[in-house]
């Protein structure tokens, strides 16, 4: 069987830095598979501006954004393989593969690095009542159809969710020449970066109906209309609150659902919250050796996060490669509570973590001069300030080793969000 | 010279059925669709499952169709290869009070013929089927019973009847029927055919054709059955199809596995006069949602992927109406068939294929082609076939749908075949692609292009379900000029 040090599956925004990291700490015998037929993965699609502003200092589209990575691949002579899907992981790290030129193939890894990405929630998934004609689209696959191939799914527009694509999608298809007549949005705020709110809806007179959800869809070929309702406290719809709209489509942007098919399939603990992997300081899994990284360990709001977190599970894999070996240590939780989500990762073994650790999480609300607050066990090491947090964008708090090695003992980490 | 013998009217599980029997026969047959597609009506949305045949009254034609053709259903299944399994069903019952009915089940189960039928005590039941609800009582259990696609047998059904010379004609509505002295003009939409005789099987619709011809009129009610269908992450939660009695306190929802490993629970029922209904409603999808958990516990509600809505050909006697119309010689009727009309179906054929030979005096055909070859699955080879198979055909390398693990090759078989699929539906009843958990998210634009490369024709001509149900309206910034 063939054998290879690092297996990455998935060539996406992940993927791409991940193996560029794994390259640079000294590991060459790297692989990354690809499903599609280029690399660069959800970012091809997304030829909006506004990526890359943190890792790059300035405003580059998708496409743009993953040609740099792109480059670095091609350069550093990282080997790929496209339009080849990973049938199946084994817990031992035996990948079988396909493609049309290679048939079924195994490769032996020593490890295995995870950047699936995600997949966006569909229209069954919400039991959204009513007919099941044409012209219901999920936010994604619109975008793939107008940016990729050119194409108008639809002239008079209705958007479900106020997602980051949901958002992205109301500005392009008014671009492309369609009417988008509201956004509505189940939760009392958005799920999107405020930017998005600001350059994709207000800039363009698009409505955004907080609180609303479709309860019918009309049309038995074709959507002929949507009936929006105002939900109450418990997301139930409010009878006499309906406002039918005339419309073609219905774009869905209603949440995204981390890809862990391989991962469960090999046996990898996956968090009922996040969807994806419960990973370590290391972005390791349960599974010695198997990392994940990106949207397939948890939904980014940004990609420069994505890169920077994929970057370390790169290095991670290479030293776990190159038999540095781990060292016995305390394992401490990462726990989440008031107001906080989750957090990745979900616990941290000090002598292992390097010299700063980023803790990734979200809130479950909207908080206004609220605190970010980490306990060491009963001891507030951090009280931080932040004007606004909202569920749709990511949190990050900075862990230093040094401070951590002076708490030996302790047995948790807690993070929550507090008023005072 | 008549343009048919015979003219059916439908596509669905019994149109097919009829049509295939009939097709071992020599006699010029046709089947008439008014949609673009087989299995597009009753057939393609209902409870998926062979039902062992105790639930209709002992002595109807419902009693004897059912058992008959879930006899039948194995042979059937291997002749037309497609996946069938006897998964066996479980009737709780919840009090002892209840216990008279669940007996009375029993007794006309063994009068109908069913075999194997037993009453099984709580213990019993947990035993074979660990996640129904704590309160059962007891359970009738028919082994028999068992789970089918209904998908894949109608599709089946017809390929196999048109390699045996039934002519097929889509997209064809029939407007009106014109008796003649002998024989009938069937007028559609597509123009007009003459034919010797008639079969109506027109599911919903049976009681419009039928009231064409006959003063003795009948009604179908559209009988609306919502469902919700499970990731198959939640395929094993149970592995018998399981019913709750009917008592005073009402009529409970099935859950079972079906044959692609999801799980489906539903229906509800409620009669509607919209013979195209088969939207959902708030209302019913809460309703499968409630009763489900009555008969299962645990039910991973959260692995919802889609719902759905069929519509039973509810005739007002609770009957099959198999047989000539009495006042028009020459037409047929198959009407009034809802459930078990899946289970009964490979025995309608059967009946009214019989019944055409004594009337017509039909001779059998000695190049009958028994046998039809279903779209390859590749996950069922080894990984050396497989290879060869990618090496000759290198499409099947090439996954398309990541759900269901549908290759190209599947997708280009399902189109090219006899009768392929033309939309994006018909594909996705032929291979599954875009039946999983993303729901046609990341396949359904490259499932377009395969359509449109393979039937020459332009993407943007590419629809969901045929008609008007086109997916790309244009292309960008034509409007803007």
């Amino acid at each position: 069987m063939r054998t290879c040090d690092i297996v990455i599956i998935g060539g996406g925004p992940a993927g791409l830095a991940a193996a560029i990291s794994a390259k640079e700490n000294g590991i060459d015998d790297v692989l990354i598979l690809e499903r599609d037929k280029e690399l660069g993965g959800i970012l091809n699609q997304c030829i909006h501006n506004g990526f890359g502003l943190h890792t790059f200092k300035e405003e580059l589209t998708g496409p743009e954004y993953a040609s740099r990575f792109i480059a670095k691949t091609e350069e550093l002579k990282i080997p790929y393989k496209l339009q080849t899907m990973v049938l199946d992981i084994t817990a031992d790290k035996i990948v079988t593969a396909m493609n049309k030129e290679e048939g079924l193939f195994q490769i032996q890894a020593k490890a295995v690095i995870l950047a699936m990405g995600c997949r966006e929630r569909s229209r069954g998934a919400l039991n959204i009542p009513g007919y099941r004609p044409a012209g219901v689209y999920s936010a994604g696959t619109a975008q793939r159809l107008v940016n990729m191939e050119g194409f108008l799914p639809g002239r008079e527009v209705v958007i479900l969710g106020s997602g980051d694509i949901g958002l992205i999608m109301a500005r392009r298809m008014t671009l492309e020449g369609a009417k988008v007549k509201v956004v509505a949005e189940l939760m009392p705020y958005s799920g999107g970066l405020k930017r998005n709110i600001v350059q994709c809806l207000d800039d363009f007179g698009i409505p955004l109906k907080l609180s609303y959800t479709v309860v019918d869809i009309k049309g038995r070929e074709r959507v002929e209309g949507i009936t929006l309702a105002q939900v109450d406290g418990a997301n139930k719809p409010i009878p006499g609150t309906e406002e039918f709209y005339s419309c073609d489509t219905l774009l869905l942007s209603v949440g995204l659902i981390p890809e862990n098919e391989l991962s469960r399939g090999m046996g990898v603990e996956i968090s009922p919250i996040t969807n994806g992997p419960v990973v370590n300081e290391s972005l390791e899994t349960n599974i010695e050796g198997v990392f994940a990284c990106g949207n397939v360990l948890h939904v980014h709001d940004l990609v420069d996060y994505v890169s920077e977190e994929a970057k370390a599970a790169g290095k991670n894999a290479a030293a776990y490669v190159k038999h540095i070996s781990k060292k016995e240590g305390t394992i401490i939780q990462v726990v989440p509570n008031d107001g906080v989500r989750y957090t990745v990762p979900s616990t941290i073994c000090v002598v292992n973590m390097s010299e700063e650790l980023i803790v990734r999480f979200r809130v479950g609300a909207v908080y206004r001069n609220a605190f970010i607050s980490v306990y060491y066990d009963n001891e507030r090491v951090i009280h931080r300030k932040r004007l606004v947090m909202a569920p749709g964008e990511m949190e990050e708090v900075k862990l230093k080793k040094e401070q951590l090695e002076q708490y030996p003992d302790i047995q948790k980490i807690m993070f929550q969000i507090e008023e005072k | 010279m008549r343009d048919y013998e015979i003219i059916i009217i439908g596509a669905g599980v019994s149109g097919t059925a009829i049509a295939r029997e009939l097709s071992k026969y020599s006699v010029k047959c046709c089947v008439l669709e008014k949609e673009e597609d087989v299995c597009c009506g009753t057939s393609k949305a209902n409870s998926a499952i062979i039902h062992a045949g105790y639930d209709a009254s002992n002595g109807s034609m419902m009693a004897r169709m059912n058992v008959e053709g879930n006899a039948m259903m194995e042979a059937l299944a291997k002749d037309l290869d497609i996946p069938f399994k006897r998964n066996g069903s479980l009737v709780l019952c919840f009090r002892e009070e209840d216990m008279p009915g669940l007996l009375r089940l029993y007794d006309n189960g063994v009068a109908n013929g069913v075999p194997k039928l037993q009453i099984l005590n709580k213990d019993e039941v947990k035993k074979i089927e660990p996640n129904v609800s704590d309160d059962v009582y007891a359970a009738l259990y028919a082994p028999t019973a068992g789970i089918v696609c209904p998908f894949h047998l109608n599709i089946a059904l017809a390929e196999n009847a048109c390699e045996n010379g039934v002519e097929f004609k889509f997209n064809t509505k029939v407007e009106g029927i014109q008796k003649l002295e002998k024989g009938f003009i069937v007028k559609t939409n597509q123009g007009e055919f003459t034919t010797d005789y008639v079969i109506n099987a027109a599911g919903v619709y049976a009681d419009e054709i039928h009231n064409m011809v006959s003063e003795k009129k009948i009604h179908i009610t559209p009988r609306r059955g919502e469902y919700l269908l499970l990731d198959k992450t939640a395929g094993n939660h149970v592995s018998n199809t399981i019913f709750t009695l009917p008592t005073k306190y009402g009529k409970g929802v099935l859950v079972t596995p079906t044959i692609h490993g999801n799980l489906l629970v539903g229906p509800t029922a409620l009669d509607i006069v919209d013979k195209e209904g088969t939207c959902t409603s708030a209302a019913g999808l809460d309703e499968v949602m409630t009763k489900a958990g009555i008969s299962v516990k645990n039910l991973p509600m959260g692995q919802v992927i889609t719902s759905f809505a069929g519509l039973r050909a509810h005739e007002e006697n609770h009957e099959f109406i198999l047989g000539e119309v009495e006042d028009v010689t020459g037409f047929i009727d198959c009407a009034g068939i809802e459930s078990p009309g899946l289970s009964g179906c490979p025995a309608i054929g059967k009946y009214i294929a019989d019944l055409m030979k004594g009337k017509m005096g039909l001779e059998a055909k000695k190049d009958f082609i028994s046998t039809r070859k279903g779209i390859l699955n590749p996950a069922k080879l080894s990984i050396e076939e497989r290879n060869k198979l990618i090496q000759e055909q290198p499409a099947y390398g090439n996954m398309i749908c990541r759900c269901e693990m549908i290759t190209e090759g599947e997708i280009i078989d399902a189109v090219n075949r006899p009768l392929g699929a033309k939309s994006l539906d018909g594909v996705k009843r032929r291979t599954r692609a875009g039946m999983g958990r993303c729901q046609g998210g990341f396949c359904s634009p490259r499932v377009m292009e395969i359509i449109a490369r393979e039937q020459d024709m332009n993407i943007t001509e590419v629809t969901k379900s045929g008609g008007e149900s086109g997916l790309i309206v244009g292309v960008n910034k034509e409007n803007l000029a």
